[in-house]
């Protein structure tokens, strides 16, 4: 459950202060599939920071689970990312020259995971990401783009996360494989039940959510439902 | 996060980037050897220099001939070409306090023949007293007795560079005591030789042959003149004393009032030594000097190595506090690994530094010593250059923003 209520964020002060979000306030219900929308320089990269935890809002309140992280220490907000939420990045960021496998058991190394339990649940994480067990192995610079960013949704799943955040996660990939990242997703909301928030400036690429917010010079301008909505 | 994923994701990070962990151990390998090496090989230069100080003999005072010269504005015929000092002067010091040992000497230049074979060397009149003023040492055979001096006996103790320039390059000292030399066209009997010294040039104390000092007289140089007495004190406090009671003693007996005309020098060896030492304390600020300048020049390389690695990985630390990595988990790791290449490289550097001074050692040219306090320095500062550059960059990596780090270029 994510509840953002009345969003500021501003850069810089005095005169050269600017304003990249402008009392932004919406409701995430579990099990959802949002696409947030907009051109670029709307705000929607300082909406994600903020959603993921990376960064934290001016002013006006952020509930992730009940519990109000808009005032987190770096500390605190470290350990939120590490057990509620999943990243899904442009430019995918695995670590070079590593096994598959050991990149997905990444985030469970930070979360203090035993040995045994953190290979199962990676294999789990990489199955329900739909990367075939053949590549385990493999090291990151061995495998396609496709597959990569494959192995970046099951590192994102592998903590089970509230909360999956995809920020542009077809931009480096062609039409087809980029279809296939996106159906992914919508496997893993459809039969996980998982949360997805997905950025990105596409329509094309928004319609595979269920629910679209489009954001425009740090403000919501619409929030609809999508054709694929039950 | 538990020290053993700690250790395993360094063990992975350096793993999976070969070639830079390489170099980076490189650099602290050639940054610590470098300074190793050059400490061995000058203290072992500084080292020999004394030694071969030392082995001229210790408390030694040497008597030389001065010029002499005649009234009014005589022609000087050069210092030690005189004909002053005699067997009887040398007896007078004898008498002196704290004299340990005297022993006389005649010393030229003669053409030296055997079997065949010849050699032009330093034929040296000595008496019994001179191996233990001198530091000489016999190998093979005995030195010349007190009994063969008086009876001006034709025996010869030769150096072992006289050993094989008469004998051959394979002659070993045993061959040669029994064998009889003609030196000046006299024939002599080798009856002793003696242990090498080293020493080259003008000074090579191997290429000697001693025989009594009164033979030397009859046979050799044909006058009852010595060429130098050699005087040990009883020992180092004395030497000055000694110095000027030599000179008195002399003086008197050469009837000379004014010690300015004295027709002999008195040289004292710890006047050498003090000026050859001020030598080896100079050679020593070289070293320091050099050993000083490889520090920085390996320790700057270090810095580089370290700085552009963290500097390189920052997306990669932007990464892993996305995931969930606290900003100590960050530190903890970049430390650890740099711990591990400053100690896998200075390993490294010790043991090609002390293979550099061996193969120093074994080509001959120097006697090397690896000096403890060398390793530790070396080791030291570069321990400490890799752990604050390797270490300081990634705290502060760890510190940025991780949209920050992520976005890094």
């Amino acid at each position: 459950m994510i509840e953002i209520k009345n969003i500021n964020k501003t850069y810089g002060s005095g005169e050269t202060a600017f304003s990249a979000l402008k009392g932004v306030s919406f409701t995430i219900r579990d099990g959802e599939f949002v696409a947030i929308m907009g051109p670029s320089g709307s705000g929607k990269s300082t909406l994600m920071h903020i959603l993921g935890c990376l960064d934290t809002p001016t002013s006006g309140t952020y509930f992730l689970d009940g519990k109000d992280v808009s005032k987190f220490s770096d500390e605190e907000l470290a350990d939120i990312r590490k057990d509620k939420i999943g990243f899904v990045f442009q430019s995918f960021n695995l670590l070079p020259r590593t096994t598959v496998l050991r990149n997905v058991m990444l985030p469970l190394v930070y979360a203090g995971v035993e040995g045994d339990e953190r290979e199962r649940r990676a294999k789990e994480a990489l199955t329900s990401a739909g990367l075939s067990e053949t590549h385990y192995n493999h090291h990151s610079n061995e495998i396609s783009g496709g597959q990569i960013q494959r192995v970046a949704i099951a590192r994102a799943l592998v903590n089970e996360p509230t909360l999956i955040l995809a920020d542009e996660p077809t931009g480096n990939l062609d039409t087809k494989t980029g279809e296939i990242v996106l159906e992914t997703f919508e496997k893993l909301n459809k039969e996980k039940g998982r949360t997805i928030i997905l950025i990105t400036h596409e329509l094309g690429v928004a319609e595979h959510a269920r629910r679209v917010i489009t954001i425009k010079d740090g403000v919501i301008v619409s929030d609809r439902s999508t054709s694929k909505t039950k | 996060m538990k020290i053993i994923d700690v250790l395993q994701e360094t063990y992975t990070a350096l793993s999976a980037n070969k070639v830079r962990s390489g170099l980076t151990v490189l650099g602290i390998v050639i940054g610590i050897s470098s300074v190793i090496a050059m400490v061995s090989i000058g203290a072992g230069a500084s080292n020999s220099i004394s030694s071969n100080i030392q082995a001229l003999g210790s408390n030694l005072i040497m008597v030389t001939p001065g010029a002499q010269r005649g009234q009014g504005f005589g022609v000087s015929l050069g210092r030690g070409g005189a004909k002053t000092l005699t067997l009887s002067d040398a007896d007078a010091i004898r008498t002196l306090q704290n004299v340990n040992a005297v022993a006389e000497e005649v010393s030229g230049r003669y053409q030296v023949t055997a079997k065949g074979t010849n050699t032009n060397t330093t034929v040296d009149g000595v008496t019994s007293s001179y191996p233990e003023i001198r530091n000489v040492t016999i190998d093979q055979g005995s030195f010349i007795s007190d009994s063969q001096n008086e009876s001006s006996s034709k025996v010869a103790v030769i150096g072992p560079t006289v050993v094989t320039d008469l004998f051959g390059d394979t002659a070993l000292p045993a061959d040669a005591v029994g064998q009889i030399i003609r030196i000046k066209g006299m024939e002599f009997k080798v009856i002793g030789v003696t242990v090498s010294k080293g020493g080259s040039g003008f000074n090579n104390q191997d290429d000697m042959i001693y025989v009594p000092t009164k033979s030397a007289q009859r046979f050799l140089s044909g006058n009852q003149y010595l060429t130098s007495i050699d005087i040990e004190a009883t020992n180092s406090n004395v030497m000055t004393q000694l110095q000027t009671d030599i000179t008195d003693i002399l003086l008197a007996r050469h009837k000379i009032s004014d010690s300015t005309q004295a027709d002999f020098s008195v040289l004292n060896q710890n006047d050498i030594i003090s000026s050859a030492s001020s030598i080896t304390n100079t050679l020593t600020y070289l070293l320091a000097a050099v050993a000083g300048i490889s520090l920085i020049v390996g320790g700057i390389g270090i810095m580089n190595m370290m700085l552009t690695t963290v500097t390189e990985r920052t997306r990669e630390i932007g990464l892993r506090k996305a995931i969930g990595a606290k900003k100590s988990d960050i530190s903890k790791q970049f430390l650890i690994e740099a711990i591990i290449l400053t100690l896998v490289g200075g390993a490294g550097g010790i043991i090609l530094g002390w293979l550099i001074a061996f193969l120093v050692n074994w080509s001959g040219l120097i006697t090397t010593s690896v000096s403890w306090g060398s390793v530790i320095l070396a080791f030291g500062v570069s321990a400490f250059i890799g752990v604050i550059f390797g270490y300081y960059p990634a705290r502060r990596a760890a510190g940025l923003n991780p949209i920050d780090a992520l976005r890094y270029e």
